[in-house]
């Protein structure tokens, strides 16, 4: 079986000087899904998306988009894709709908076409009321829907969005959830940076999480959480049965045991699926451990980027970077 | 070619319904000149050696030439404002000709500037300036202005896509005010000390200002028989000027928009 992949990257490299904002990262995005690019401020995703989108060419490396060499050929690469982020933006001098049809016209939809194509995504993303205002008066939210229909005007086959919800309100951000994955179903190839992994969890199939211009780790979010393993954690009734049920947690899962004297819990970390919560609390009754109550639930994906951010950045990496998105 | 004119055509047509969104931005910028043309005439000229209706037949081309010169102040504004609000970047990323925006914003600022010209010539004309050599005169003069405007604007237009910020493009685009009183545009520049009199006979503005006062047969026309080249040739040096800084700033200022301007500096 042959994937083909929307977006691929090998070894990509970009230093400004003597910072480097990307050390050899490798992507490989298969066309129509959604992959979710997560990582610190200053990891390099933004200049990931900036080489990817054409706007900056690598150091080092490689990047087909859509099939197109970024640097061989950007003319092509431009023509497949769609941009909508913090720095590709809209002109706020102009109303929404003369936006539109300039970026229409500019996308090579002359005349006619490019009116009714502007029409339609203004009317699609609920704009057509405020389309002949200047878009400089519109709220957070409409102008970011407004980005991501100027993003759209070319019909793209990868869409790249650059933080599309940094700064919204959550009313505005499901809005512009549910545009993604309406794209997404239509076989759109989306690639979006995010700082909230909510989002992530939500929208993307595949989360790469990038730290210090490389991939640390990369997979569906379930397999993300499941490398971090779930969380146990049992209340006990009194001070001295908190060594029992520690030593029975320890001995089914091998994970170190934290014990919480004033909450009469204790947690441990559960890396082996096969151990379910019916079992945690079987063998804690087997060993007369009275338990009042446990839980066992799968990470955030908060917890999993702290833990692999917090584990690469403890590895003694050496040089400071940062994201060159001045 | 033809995908340069027509997203050429495309964003002068953003430019134009930008000014209609601000028209109070227009007003401001169409009186200036006014503004300052009668300042200097009544002004400067009641407390010159020189008659005042002859310092006024002076200046006038003078003023058109320094508001010409102006190209570079826009051109600067205009584009940094883009570079650093991210519209730019989404021209970028579309498959659309690079040299379609700097060429768009040149273009529609030549528009706005032919159109700010009449009232600045009429008012000129009731203040005592006089075409003399007839309509040929008048569209000579016109000409050669617009195409220094358009030479000007590409310039600003180049080293706004340098600037590193807004502020800096508009800080050193005010600063070109200084650039038509180095020039004969106000003042003749047979008075000033020798190096700085080469500099102001070399000043392009000189040029201009000379070639529009001698195809309208105005005073100060004719140059010293000492005066550098373009004084002496004003027309001439005005055309050559302005071919010259189109050369040179109009690939200039294509390439840099290509490479993403101040932001990229460092790629």
């Amino acid at each position: 079986m042959t994937t083909t992949y929307a977006v691929l990257s090998e070894g990509l490299e970009k230093s400004y000087g003597p910072v480097h904002a990307l050390r050899g990262l490798d992507l490989a995005v298969p066309e129509g899904s959604v992959c979710g690019l997560l990582g610190p401020n200053g990891a390099g995703k933004t200049t990931a998306v900036r080489i990817l989108t054409t706007l900056t060419a690598p150091t080092g490396g490689r990047a087909l988009v859509a099939g197109h060499d970024v640097t061989r050929d950007p003319a092509a690469v431009r023509r497949a894709i769609g941009v909508t982020g913090q720095y590709a933006s809209v002109d706020g001098d102009l109303t929404g709908r003369e936006n539109l049809r300039l970026f229409a016209r500019l996308a090579g939809l002359r005349g006619s076409a490019g009116r009714s194509r502007a029409d339609a995504l203004l009317e699609r993303f609920g704009l057509g009321e405020a389309a002949d205002r200047v878009a400089a008066t519109w709220s957070g939210g409409m102008r970011r829907r407004l980005d991501l229909a100027a993003g759209l005007v070319t019909r793209p086959r990868v869409l790249f969005l650059d933080e599309p919800t940094t700064g919204l309100d959550p009313a505005a951000r499901e809005h512009i959830w549910t545009a993604v994955r309406a794209l997404s179903e239509d076989g759109t190839t989306v690639l979006l940076t995010t700082q909230y992994l909510e989002e992530a969890d939500r929208l993307a199939d595949d989360v790469v999480v990038v730290s210090e211009g490389r991939v640390l780790a990369g997979g569906t979010p379930a397999r993300l959480k499941a490398r971090i393993g779930s969380r146990a954690e049992v209340a006990v009734t009194a001070r001295e049965e908190l060594a029992g049920a520690a030593a029975v947690l320890d001995r089914l899962t091998g994970g170190r045991p934290v014990l919480d004297e004033e909450r009469l819990t204790v947690g441990v970390t559960v890396l082996d699926p096969g151990i379910s919560l019916p079992r945690i609390i079987r063998e804690l009754d087997t060993a007369g451990v009275p338990v009042t109550d446990a839980r066992l639930r799968p990470p955030t994906l908060d917890e999993v980027f702290l833990r692999l951010t917090r584990a690469h950045t403890a590895t003694g990496t050496t040089g400071r970077e940062q994201e060159t998105a001045a | 070619m033809s995908t340069l004119l027509s997203d050429g055509g495309a964003v002068l047509t953003r430019q134009l319904h930008k000014a209609r969104h601000a028209p109070a931005l227009l007003v401001l910028t169409q009186t200036m000149p006014i503004t300052m043309l009668l300042f200097f005439g009544y002004v400067f000229g009641s407390a010159l050696a020189m008659p005042g209706a002859e310092y006024r037949e002076f200046l006038v081309p003078g003023l058109l030439a320094a508001t010409a010169a102006n190209g570079l102040m826009t051109g600067m504004f205009t584009a940094a404002q883009d570079a650093h609000r991210g519209v730019m970047d989404r021209f970028r990323t579309l498959p659309m000709s690079r040299g379609a925006v700097p060429l768009g914003q040149t273009a529609a600022d030549l528009l706005t500037t032919a159109v700010s010209m009449v009232p600045l010539m009429l008012v000129g004309l009731a203040m005592g300036w006089r075409i003399e050599n007839g309509l040929p005169g008048a569209l000579g003069a016109l000409g050669v202005l617009l195409l220094f405007r358009f030479a000007t604007a590409w310039v600003g237009t180049y080293l706004g896509l340098l600037s590193s910020s807004e502020e800096a493009a508009g800080q050193l685009g005010s600063a070109t005010f200084i650039l038509p009183m180095l020039s004969s545009a106000y003042l003749p520049t047979a008075g000033l000390p020798g190096w700085l009199r080469t500099v102001a006979e070399w000043n392009p503005i000189s040029a201009v200002a000379t070639a529009v006062r001698t195809l309208c047969g105005n005073a100060g026309a004719r140059a010293g028989a000492d005066a550098a080249w373009p004084a002496a040739h004003p027309v001439a040096g005005a055309l050559l000027w302005s071919a010259l800084l189109l050369a040179v700033f109009a690939p200039l200022a294509t390439g840099r928009f290509a490479r993403g301007g101040a932001r990229e500096r460092s790629s």
